[in-house]
């Protein structure tokens, strides 16, 4: 019998939102041939204890990435353009610099 | 195309650094290597960890002691399928490992070859067995591999649980009758040696090593393990600490450890026990097999057994997308 009869079938990657006010977070990924037996699998593995709100499930081939170390000149814009930020300008207040952040 | 040399002090910093190291990253062939090792080795021992307490689910004394060992047995395959996901994260495919277990090219913790005669037995597991898991697992929830230490809380989490209704279920019979008792300490003369030598793995320090050529290879794998930022602790540290844990826990229930040297020592700050050298390493491996080859072939069975499924789950994915192509062209 073929490795794709027998073998495992294909991979999903598991989204879950833990609780209200969080976007859903990856949490690992289950084994399954459609995507109703996938969420099926998430569910089980994945939202044994707490209150989970809501699982996605997404086909690991679908995911489309670019990760720092293959392309370096991707994720050059975070580098390198301190203006970005809020530290690098004079402050709201004048004793701390609590003032000077965004939050 | 980075040179090699920069791929290396580039790892390198991020260990040196206490960052993770990501699926994506560059990694030594060797460290990607001893990462797949550990995962799997840790997987297997999950699944095949469920059947000493699985054989008592039928068995539990009522329905909420039954309930609690369905959910840590379920706990434990959920541990497995956490791991065997984050080891597919370096490139290899669980049915791969699967097929390795299964033919004796990797194999599960040693701890679980041995039988569990009573019902005692499963909370003496827990209590003892996952308590010593929760030791090793504690710190690698900071290994240096993310999705490993990223799997490693989740278990810790449920670990807890699993430790704690052990200890319970031991507590149970110790205030019940004296039968229950001595039942108790039955079990936990069997499994407190698989628990102190085999969950810890074999000595890896001056202090327990003989000065064997078996003893130096263990340091020098716990050392570049530690290097690599996969381990921060020796084994026999870990072992220490579960000591210390275990004797106080076992005080509370009136039950003996069965190792006559454990004693507190006050200049040391810790309990003495006889030390796990390579001879106590491999009594505690036990020489009989009969249980090993049992777990084995009964993890075998049911995977065979099992083909029905994946073969039925296959042909109804097949047909489904058959359904939905259809869909997209009317």
């Amino acid at each position: 019998m073929s490795r794709d009869r027998e073998g495992t079938p294909g991979s999903w990657e598991v989204f879950l939102r833990p609780r209200r006010g969080l976007a859903h977070q990856h949490v690992g990924s289950v084994r399954a041939g459609d995507p109703d037996t996938a969420l099926l699998r998430a569910r089980d593995l994945y939202t044994r204890r707490g209150e989970p709100l809501s699982l996605w499930v997404v086909r690991s081939d679908d995911v489309y990435a670019a990760a720092p170390d293959e392309r370096d000149p991707y994720f050059a814009n975070a580098e390198h353009k301190p203006y970005r930020y809020p530290h690098q300008f004079a402050p709201l207040t004048v004793g701390g610099s609590d003032g000077d952040r965004d939050h | 195309m980075t040179a090699p040399q920069d791929l290396l002090d580039r790892f390198e910093a991020l260990i040196a650094a206490g960052e993770a190291v990501e699926p994506r990253d560059w990694m030594p062939d060797g460290y990607r290597r001893m990462m797949v090792r550990q995962i799997a080795q840790h997987a297997h021992s999950e699944i095949i960890g469920m059947q000493p307490e699985g054989a008592w689910l039928t068995r539990a004394p009522s329905l909420h002691r039954k309930s609690v060992l369905l959910a840590k047995v379920q706990d434990e395959a959920g541990h497995g399928l956490y791991l065997y996901a984050a080891a597919e994260t370096l490139g290899v495919d669980r049915a791969d490992l699967l097929d390795a277990l299964h033919q004796g090219r990797q194999r599960a913790s040693a701890t679980f070859n041995h039988p569990a005669l009573t019902w005692a037995d499963t909370g003496a597991i827990a209590w003892l067995t996952d308590g010593a898991a929760v030791l090793n697992q504690a710190p690698l929830s900071r290994a240096s591999y993310g999705p490993y230490a990223r799997a490693m809380r989740r278990v810790c989490q449920e670990e807890a649980f699993h430790v704690r209704q052990g200890y319970d279920l031991m507590r149970a019979l110790c205030t019940g009758t004296p039968e229950q008792k001595a039942m108790a300490q039955d079990a936990v003369n069997r499994w407190w040696l698989p628990a102190v030598a085999l969950m810890f793995g074999p000595p890896d320090t001056d202090a327990a090593g003989d000065g064997t050529r078996a003893a130096a290879l263990g340091a020098s794998v716990s050392k570049r393990a530690m290097a690599w930022g996969i381990k921060q602790h020796t084994n026999d540290e870990l072992r220490q600490r579960f000591v210390d844990i275990c004797v106080p826990q076992a005080e509370r229930l009136g039950l003996t450890l069965p190792d006559p040297a454990i004693r507190w020592n006050a200049e040391r700050g810790h309990y003495d026990f006889t030390p796990v050298d390579w001879d106590v390493y491999r009594r505690a491996l036990g020489d009989d097999t009969h249980w090993a080859r049992q777990r084995l072939a009964h993890r075998r069975a049911a995977h065979e057994d099992g083909a029905w499924v994946r073969e039925a789950a296959a042909a109804y994915a097949a047909r489904t997308q058959t359904a939905s192509e259809r869909g997209e062209r009317s």
